[in-house]
This record gives C-alpha cells, sequence and structure tokens, in this order.
C-alpha cells in the first residue's frame, strides 16, 4: 500500500510538471499565432476599399499617408505623387451631404451608385467606402490595399490603433516608454530596495527586524489598482508642484508608483539572499579584522550576488508587466519619450485598456497579441541575463 | 483511483450544470456600454421589483464587448454609446443574426475645464483645433498664456468615438493626448491641472470642474450643457444610446426594453442626468 502510494505520488509530481510546461508552451503558442496574424492583415479596414477617379495616377499610399489626407493634413494630390490638385475625402457618413434621404432610397439601396457616380464626377476625390458600394461600371480606380508591413509596426512612431480608414500600429512609443519607465522605476528602487535588505539583514536587531520584515511585506498584499489611485491623488499632484509641471501624469510618477511596488519583491528576496550566507564566512572576515562595513560589502555582498540579482529581475518582472497602476498615472500618451517628466504609455497598460474593445480577430486584436510577444521577449531576455550573471559568479 | 475521482465528481458537475441551465433559462444577461451601466442597472432594479419572478444580469465591459456578446450570443441585450459599425453588422450578417436596435435615452457631452481657466466658450471649430494639436495654448483662445493640456478617453471607450465624430468630424485625435482609463480619472485629472480640458458624460458634472458653452455655428450661438437644452436641440454634442437585441428573441427581450421606454422607465433616465427619449423635437 505504501509502495503504491509513494508511486502515486511520484507520477503526480511528474505530471503537474509536464502539464505546466504544455500549458505554458501552449499559452506562447496561442500568443505567437495571434499576434503573427498582424502581418497578414490589411491597411484599410476590412470589407472597404478606397475608391479614387479614374484618371488619378495615385495607386498607392501608406497608413500614415491615408491618416494624413483623411485628417486633411495633406490636401493636394500632389504630396502623394499626383497632379497639382486639392485632395477632396469621402466618407459614408457624408452621403446626406451629397444626397437627399429619399434619393437614396429607404434601405439605401441607391447609395451605392448614386456615391460611384459621384466619385467618378470628381477628380480630386477619394472616398472611404464599403466594397459593395463601389459601382464596377463607374470606372473607377482603387488604392492599393497591401498587407501591414512589419517596418510600419516595429519602427512606426504613431499608434492609433482605431483610426478609419487605415489604423496605424506603430508600436515604437509603447515599447520606449515601458522601458523607459522600468529603467528609472529600478533606478529609485535598487539603492532603496539593498539598503533595506542590508539594514535588516546584518544591522537591524531582531526585534526591529521582526517589525520591519511583515510591514514591507504588506507592501505586496496591496491591490496596485489601489496604487494606482494612490500616485494619482497624491503623487501626480506632488510632482506637479514640485516641478512646475503643466502636467503631472508623467512617466516618473509611473516610476515612483512601481518602484514602490518593485521594493518588497527586491527587498525580501536579497535579504534571504543574505542571510543564507554562510556564517562560516563572515566569521572568517570578522576574525582577519575587517570592520562590520567591510564585511558587508566585500564579503556578504557579493557572496549573495546572485540572490540579490535574481531579486532585483523579479523586481523589474513586475515593473515591466505592471498594468493598472501604470495606466492610472503616466496619462497614457502615445509618443515616444524624451525626458521622464513626460507623460508616456506602456505595452501592458495599451493591452489591458484596449483588448475589451478590439473586435475579436481583427488586427487591432491582433496587434495587441504582438505587444504581448514583445513583453514576453523582453522578460526572456532579463531572465536569460540573470541566469548568465548567476551561472558566472557561481563559477 | 483517477476513475474513482471522476465518478465522485460526477454529481457535483451535474449539480452546477444543473444550476447554469436553471440560471440561464431566467435570467436575462445584459451588457456594454458603462455609459449605460448605472441606468440600466437601476432600470433593472425597478423592473425585477414589479415582476419578481424574473431576474436581470447587468454587466458592463463597454460597447464593443457588448456588441461581441450578443454575436456570440452570451448576452441578451447589447448596451451600446455608439451605433452599431458597419463591420459589426457585416459579422451579424455572415452569422444570419439580425440586430435590432432601440433609442433608451440620450446623452450630452460636456467639455469641461480646471475651474480657475477663465475661458467660458469655444466653438467646435476651435475645440477641433485643440484636440487635434493645432492649438496649444489657453491664449489662442481668449484665455491665460498656458499650455493646454488635453484629456481623452480610452479608445475602447463609445465616449471616445462619439466625440472624435461630433466634435472633430471623424479626424483622429493627437497622438500625444493624454488618454484616462474612466471619466472618474478625467474629473480628478482637470480638477487638478491648471490648463486641462477633457470631456464627461452631461451626468458626470460636478462643482470640481467647469463646463464650457459649446458652439456648433461658428460662434453665433453658444449653450451650456444641460438636460434642457440638451432636450431643445440647442446644446450640440448629443447623442443617442442604444439597446441591440437579437431579432429573433424579441419576445424575450421586450418586457425589459418596453418599461425602459415607459414614462417610469423614463422618468428614470431624466433622474439619471440623461435626456428621456421624447424629449426629442
Amino acid at each position: 500500500m505504501k509502495k503504491f502510494l509513494e508511486k502515486a505520488v511520484r507520477w503526480l509530481l511528474t505530471a503537474s510538471g509536464f502539464v505546466t510546461s504544455l500549458v505554458i508552451l501552449l499559452i506562447i503558442a496561442f500568443l505567437f499565432a495571434e499576434g503573427a496574424g498582424l502581418f497578414r492583415e490589411h491597411t484599410i479596414e476590412e470589407g472597404y476599399v478606397l475608391a479614387l477617379h479614374g484618371d488619378n495616377p495615385v495607386k498607392e499610399m501608406t497608413a500614415a499617408e491615408i491618416k494624413a489626407v483623411f485628417d486633411e493634413d495633406i490636401t493636394s494630390w500632389e504630396a502623394l505623387g499626383g497632379p497639382d490638385m486639392p485632395i477632396e475625402t469621402f466618407r459614408l457618413e457624408d452621403a446626406d451631404k451629397y444626397f437627399p434621404e429619399e434619393q437614396l432610397g429607404a434601405q439605401y439601396e441607391n447609395a451605392g451608385r448614386l456615391i460611384s457616380s459621384l466619385i467618378a464626377s470628381r477628380p480630386g476625390m477619394i472616398a472611404f467606402i464599403p466594397e459593395s458600394m463601389a459601382d464596377a461600371d463607374a470606372g473607377l480606380s482603387f488604392i492599393e490595399d497591401n498587407t501591414i508591413s512589419p517596418k510600419e509596426v516595429f519602427a512606426g512612431t504613431e499608434w492609433f490603433p482605431t483610426a478609419t480608414p487605415a489604423p496605424l500600429f506603430g508600436m515604437w512609443p509603447l515599447l520606449a516608454g515601458t522601458l523607459w519607465v522600468s529603467f528609472f522605476a529600478i533606478l529609485f528602487a535598487l539603492p532603496f530596495g539593498i539598503s533595506i535588505a542590508v539594514y535588516m539583514a546584518e544591522i537591524a536587531s531582531p526585534k526591529v527586524r521582526g517589525f520591519l520584515k511583515p510591514v514591507i511585506e504588506l507592501l505586496n498584499g496591496i491591490p496596485s489598482v489601489v496604487y494606482g489611485f494612490f500616485g494619482l491623488i497624491v503623487i501626480v499632484p506632488i510632482l506637479q508642484q514640485v516641478f512646475g509641471l503643466p502636467v503631472g501624469e508623467s512617466g516618473l510618477a509611473g516610476s515612483i508608483v512601481l518602484a514602490i511596488m518593485a521594493l518588497p519583491t527586491i527587498v525580501s528576496v536579497s535579504e534571504d539572499a543574505m542571510r543564507n550566507c554562510p556564517p562560516s564566512l563572515r566569521e572568517a572576515s570578522l576574525a582577519l579584522g575587517a570592520t562590520q562595513w567591510q564585511t558587508i560589502y566585500r564579503v556578504v555582498i557579493p557572496s549573495s550576488m546572485s540572490g540579490i540579482a535574481s531579486g532585483v529581475v523579479l523586481g523589474i518582472g513586475r515593473a515591466v508587466g505592471e498594468t493598472m497602476a501604470v495606466l492610472m498615472v503616466t496619462g497614457n500618451a502615445a509618443v515616444v519619450p524624451t525626458s521622464i517628466l513626460e507623460p508616456l504609455r506602456t505595452i501592458p497598460a495599451t493591452i489591458a485598456a484596449e483588448l475589451g474593445e478590439a473586435p475579436t480577430g481583427g488586427a487591432h486584436y491582433q496587434s495587441l497579441f504582438l505587444l504581448g510577444i514583445i513583453l514576453f521577449f523582453i522578460t526572456f531576455i532579463i531572465n536569460l541575463s540573470v541566469e548568465y550573471i548567476s551561472a558566472r559568479n557561481k563559477g | 483511483m483517477p476513475q474513482n475521482r471522476m465518478n465522485r465528481n460526477k454529481p457535483l458537475i451535474a449539480i452546477i450544470t444543473a444550476l447554469c441551465i436553471y440560471g440561464q433559462a431566467y435570467a436575462q444577461r445584459i451588457k456594454g456600454s458603462d455609459t449605460l451601466l448605472p441606468l440600466t442597472q437601476e432600470l433593472a432594479e425597478d423592473y425585477v421589483e414589479k415582476h419578481p419572478s424574473e431576474e436581470v444580469i447587468v454587466t458592463g465591459g463597454g460597447t464593443g464587448v457588448g456588441i461581441a456578446s450578443l454575436m456570440e450570443n452570451t448576452t441578451d441585450i447589447a448596451m451600446a454609446s455608439r451605433r452599431i459599425k458597419f463591420g459589426e453588422k457585416m459579422e451579424f450578417a455572415e452569422e444570419e443574426l439580425q440586430s435590432r436596435e432601440v433609442v433608451v435615452a440620450y446623452d450630452a457631452l460636456a467639455v469641461v475645464v480646471n475651474p480657475s481657466n477663465p475661458v467660458d466658450s469655444l466653438t467646435r471649430e476651435q475645440l477641433e483645433a485643440i484636440f487635434r494639436g493645432k492649438i496649444t495654448n489657453w491664449k489662442e483662445v481668449g484665455g491665460t498664456d498656458s499650455k493646454i493640456i488635453v484629456y481623452s478617453r480610452e479608445t475602447s471607450s463609445g465616449t471616445y468615438e462619439f466625440f472624435k465624430e461630433s466634435v472633430l468630424e471623424n479626424k483622429n485625435y493627437m497622438a500625444s493626448i493624454l488618454s484616462m482609463p474612466a471619466t472618474g480619472a478625467i474629473i480628478q485629472s482637470v480638477r487638478q491641472t491648471k490648463g486641462a480640458i477633457g470631456y464627461i458624460g452631461l451626468a458626470y458634472l460636478n462643482p470640481y470642474v467647469k463646463a464650457l458653452a459649446v458652439s456648433y455655428d461658428g460662434g453665433e450661438h453658444y449653450a451650456m450643457p444641460s438636460v434642457e437644452n440638451a432636450a431643445d436641440g440647442s446644446y450640440p454634442i448629443v447623442r443617442p444610446l442604444y439597446y441591440y437585441y437579437d431579432a429573433e428573441r424579441e419576445a424575450e427581450v421586450s418586457p425589459f426594453v418596453t418599461y425602459a421606454l415607459s414614462p417610469e422607465g423614463q422618468k428614470t433616465v431624466l433622474g439619471q442626468g440623461f435626456i428621456p427619449v421624447d424629449f426629442e423635437k
């Protein structure tokens, strides 16, 4: 019976190991399958076309050009390699400006024919209409609908995922925002975290330590949305006053909140590492006449380096992946940050804020999964580098 | 042993399944726009009070979520703060579903600034220029010499779409706009930021932010956002709020929809700061 039980436990342990790995691999596969689909999507929204007058020589436009045209930032065909002629834009909603309701028909059955003939009569017009409404006999020409290119996505600096006719998926501002805010968060959290850990492991009396440790670990139990709200109500106005900023929602507010959130992880992991430093090492150092401080920074810290490093990495992981707190305090402006005092937008905040609305399977949805892949690679690289550091230290 | 466990779990699974089926048979599920959420919740409470045998479950998540759920049949009524998109209609057609649309109320959007701001009114053209980043200083529209900080909602919000459609005439917001996850966050930020401007639903107006009078005819007539001005048509930024449901299941949902449109339901609409349907010209 005992033997059987042992066997069952062993079987269970093996199974749980395999099942977990399998689930993780499946999640990654799912992430890639959804994210890679973005590059198969077309620039122009599905089911729609951009129709031009038949004589217009312009055949191709990038998503950014399409946006500029419909925002009326580009107003002449000359800028797009066409003739010197003003651009007239037409959206389906404009139909009732050109035609009275009764002319369009009760079910809008005449709309396609009327709109097509309108486009055919205006040489400078570009129209964003459903494919079904473009009359084949009207002799219109169409903008070629290319697939979204990786260059536009990874090097693009404009994130307009819901723009019509052509959404823009420039991910560079989001990536830069994430790295920027995490970098500053770690810059703030690291010195504080390690000092607290050294104090608690080496200097504090057991009584003080017994009080401090639970307090710091309490920070871990606070939900991140509470941190976000605290940041918005307290940190943001303070920053606004201290730095005289026109707007307090900034990368700095985000990194301060993240630093507070990453602190308990860094402290408890590195403190445990330092306390696990073999007493023989510490005693040998003291016996050689080193002071307590010399012992700490020449013996204890180097010997527990791998533990400290993993604490830092876990902290970075928390900062990079944190969603709700950042969403509330960074202002979420999708621009490439040039200073930490400006609003910025991070990848997790973008995914959290937009996934709810993005239609399943659409380009927007897939672009959010692609952002997830980027986030996955960032943490993956961080993990690898830590393994490398701790392996080198052991050697 | 594993087989044993399965057998033990069987009755439990059966009970859970039964509970689910029981719940589904009697509860009406309503899902979608967060703008409509408080109103629909109150309507549902009153409705259930009248019809104790029925159950109504109301959840938010945004207009897009509601409409997607309607398609996947995980909700009976979708609340929407914008009209169903062409693309969504196409998807309905693919599933051979036909959606029915009912306007339950109208909602006005107020443009708000910090109370310390001397600017009282703006035209649509000025608002468009501000939200598109063409005007960046308050002195260009008659205010003090300070930077304009523009707050917007997230792209998932129906309010975002409607403001873009009505005020920006479908052009895009500037890239550096600050997008906030909720109306409450916009109010908080506008309240504590001197040069701020943002937009919120009429029902959310409070003394901590200052509403602006808006003109859609180039500055000839300005109107303050209020239920009366929105109802008589003088305030221009007004949108209809919809319920969508599957035409085939009209019989199941119609008691609730009828209640929402009844004089009693419309009184609740007014009480929540929305404009009742029959107020329409």
